[in-house]
């Protein structure tokens, strides 16, 4: 396919369309709005559902409607409207409908602002609503990158039955970059046994997450968590650069990974042993690979767009066995360079 | 000939909650008064010494927990057809 | 001849093979299971249990998943409609409906079901109004009548605290994208008569393809309104249906003519 230029958002949603989405429900906020523009036109002239609902609170309910007849759905949203649809999370993490979730993060807390953040990390790694569980939750770090998590997204939820998001940012969704589409996949035409699609010749099949007695729920949480481990074990996914003489290495995802890759170059060039871990699966965390980054580094810088949440993470890799240091700006502010390059320098010569 | 009925009470299920009886017009269906259900309930009961039921199902209509099966007595055009010939 | 006595026995009322053969949870004298009974039946005599999918809601109704034998999903409190979007998008020629109850349907979920029909959402709700909270033991509704005694309005809601009960049908009627909307009632055999034919009409608008239908259904709560089976039925004739009236409020163009063939 060639390569095309195209806004983040836009790209996210061609790339959806392409992996076989047959439902968009969605509800506009910036700074997403172009993913769910895209879909109006493409959707309907593809013969396939869009419905724009009247909040996010029903887009997701809808999502939740669609997934439980086995097939490929969506919504997209930003910060405010991830939250009002954590209710439609936790019912689908429960009854085990595969859906897919973009959340292009914007500056809060509150109504917060629109300009590019990474302060919703926490919301969507812990449970992204009620109840124990995790969503898979992938990062892409630019357009391409974007549009290639988007099939692999869809091939995770119905491969897990299970809620995957990719995050962005509002940076991510409306820049401009060149990127090459996939294919267009065909949809699929076989619904899976589970799913609705009317009691004909069979037992009728039920979707609910509810178990009112306290052992069968328990037994539900098990399976749950029993295919959860399974994620965490097998789909930890991350990518790095110049580690393997770093001394120091910078940890950063999406917009803030790759700022950080200017800076950890930037230090390189003047002699510093730096390196880059960049998480693409914020959940399951790349925990093994960075944990065995410790053997041979000696500190972790981990910049983020947030006041440190993902930092967490990075230290129960660590697992105390290094120092780890964190460096971030919130509200939607867009760290330069130049700062980050600053922090790398005195975390660098707080080193031994 | 009037029409003759009879209904057939799943007691396992009923909740003893009287609507059939309210709805009966023949006033033949009473609650238990000497045992209960699994569940604690008096269950219902056809009451028709006098074959009073007509197979109506206004109390099958009434009933909340589908316990009632009617039946009801119809002229049989087959064995009709055959009494003919 | 004497073929009077020529007689043969036969089955004229029993369970409809929608309804599965289990044991409710619903107290005795509720309504909910007559109004599970009556959409059953319907569905039996439409001929589409095995494409049919129901959308349960959050309430006493919350297990009517496993009371309809057709494929079902339960929705979070309110969700319904927008659940059955979803499900009816994809599945165009399927049967969906929901299941709700007044605090589900006229409370929580009043966005939900109003921009169900605003869309003209191909979809059927049957509508269970009890003038109360049934599942979380006997709270006002958005439906519960001026002066009536409930836990959480002790002495009789009164309406400078709470306002007054909503009426959905007159509510739903005005929406342009409803193709049916009526109230029926359940408080005895003509009425509960009636009422399934109301249902059965939204249900062949829905397989027509005309857009939105709801059908009210005035219910009991005897347990938490605290009086007999017998008494709650009389209630409703007396107090609910004078400030619910019954009949059709919306009937679309479309619609009159499925209405006659019945």
């Amino acid at each position: 396919m060639p390569v095309e230029l195209m806004k983040g958002n836009t790209a996210l949603a061609e790339a959806a369309v392409r992996a076989g989405v047959e439902a968009f429900f969605g509800y506009p906020i910036t700074p997403q709005t172009e993913l769910l523009e895209h879909m109006s036109k493409r959707m309907p002239e593809l013969g396939r559902a869009f419905v724009q609902a009247e909040s996010e609170v029903a887009s997701i309910n809808m999502v939740y409607g669609a997934a439980c007849t086995g097939t490929r759905v969506m919504t997209s949203s930003s910060s405010p409207g991830i939250s009002l649809m954590q209710e439609g999370f936790s019912y689908i993490a429960c009854s085990e409908v595969p859906c897919v979730v973009v959340d292009v993060m914007r500056g809060g807390p509150g109504l917060g602002n629109i300009q590019p953040s990474q302060s919703d990390y926490f919301q969507v790694t812990r449970s992204a609503g009620h109840g124990d569980y995790h969503a898979i939750v992938l990062a892409p770090s630019s357009v391409q990158e974007a549009v290639d998590l988007m099939g692999d997204a869809f091939d995770l939820a119905d491969q897990y039955r299970h809620l995957v998001f990719v995050v962005a940012d509002g940076l991510l969704g409306q820049m401009m970059e060149p990127a090459e589409l996939p294919p267009m996949q065909p949809l699929r035409t076989e619904r899976p046994d589970w799913a609705l699609t009317g009691a004909n010749g069979r037992d009728p099949n039920i979707i609910t997450s509810l178990e009112l007695s306290a052992p069968a729920l328990e037994a539900v949480n098990d399976r749950l968590q029993a295919k959860l481990k399974v994620i965490r074990e097998t789909e930890q996914r991350s990518t790095e650069n110049m580690t393997k003489d770093a001394r120091l290495v910078v940890v950063g995802y999406g917009t803030a990974g790759r700022i950080a890759e200017t800076a950890v170059k930037q230090a390189r060039r003047e002699g510093m042993q730096v390196g880059l871990f960049r998480p693409i699966t914020l959940w399951p965390f790349p925990e093994q690979r960075l944990s065995a980054l410790t053997d041979h580094v000696e500190a972790l810088l981990v910049v983020e767009m947030n006041a440190g949440q993902m930092v967490e993470d990075v230290k129960l890799a660590a697992g105390g066995q290094i120092p780890v240091e964190f460096y971030g700006r919130t509200g939607g502010v867009v760290p330069v360079p130049e700062e980050i390059y600053d922090a790398i320098v005195e975390s660098y010569e707080k080193l031994a | 000939m009037a029409a003759k009925g009879r209904i057939e009470i799943n007691e396992e299920r009923c909740k003893g909650c009287t609507l059939c009886a309210l709805a009966c017009p023949q006033t033949i269906i009473e609650m238990a008064t000497d045992r209960v259900n699994a569940k604690g309930y008096y269950p219902a009961l056809l009451v028709d010494p006098d074959v009073k039921c007509t197979g109506c199902a206004l109390c099958a209509v009434a009933c909340p927990d589908v316990c009632i099966t009617v039946y009801r007595q119809v002229p049989s055009k087959t064995r009709r057809a055959e009494a003919a010939v | 001849m004497t073929s009077a006595v020529m007689v043969e026995e036969k089955v004229v009322y029993e369970r409809p093979e929608s309804l599965a053969d289990v044991a409710t949870h619903y107290c005795p004298g509720c309504t909910h299971g007559i109004a599970h009974r009556i959409v059953a039946e319907v569905l039996d005599e439409l001929g589409v249990r095995d494409r049919t999918i129901g959308v349960s809601p959050v309430g006493c109704a919350v297990l009517a998943y496993k009371y309809f034998n057709t494929d079902g999903a339960e929705a979070a409190h309110g969700r319904a409609p927008a659940m059955a979007t979803g499900i009816k998008r994809v599945m165009p020629d399927h049967v969906v409906f929901t299941y709700q109850g007044d605090g589900d349907l006229a409370a929580i979920g009043i966005a939900e079901i109003i921009h169900a029909a605003t869309r003209g959402e191909n979809i059927t709700t049957i509508f269970v109004n009890n003038a109360i909270y049934g599942m979380t033991g006997g709270q006002m509704a958005p439906t519960t009548l001026i002066g009536q005694e409930t836990t959480s309005s002790p002495g009789g809601r009164s309406q400078t605290l709470t306002g007054f009960p909503v009426r959905m049908a007159e509510l739903m009627a005005g929406i342009t994208g409803s193709a049916y909307i009526a109230r029926r009632s359940l408080h005895n055999v003509k009425e509960i008569n009636t009422a399934k034919r109301a249902i059965k009409t939204a249900f062949l608008a829905q397989l027509n393809g005309l857009g939105f239908s709801m059908v009210e259904l005035l219910s009991t709560c005897p347990t938490n309104w605290k009086v007999s089976p017998a008494e709650a039925l009389a209630w409703v004739e007396s107090d609910m249906v004078p400030y619910y009236p019954l009949g059709d409020y919306k009937v679309a163009e479309e619609v009159k003519p499925l209405m006659k063939r019945r």
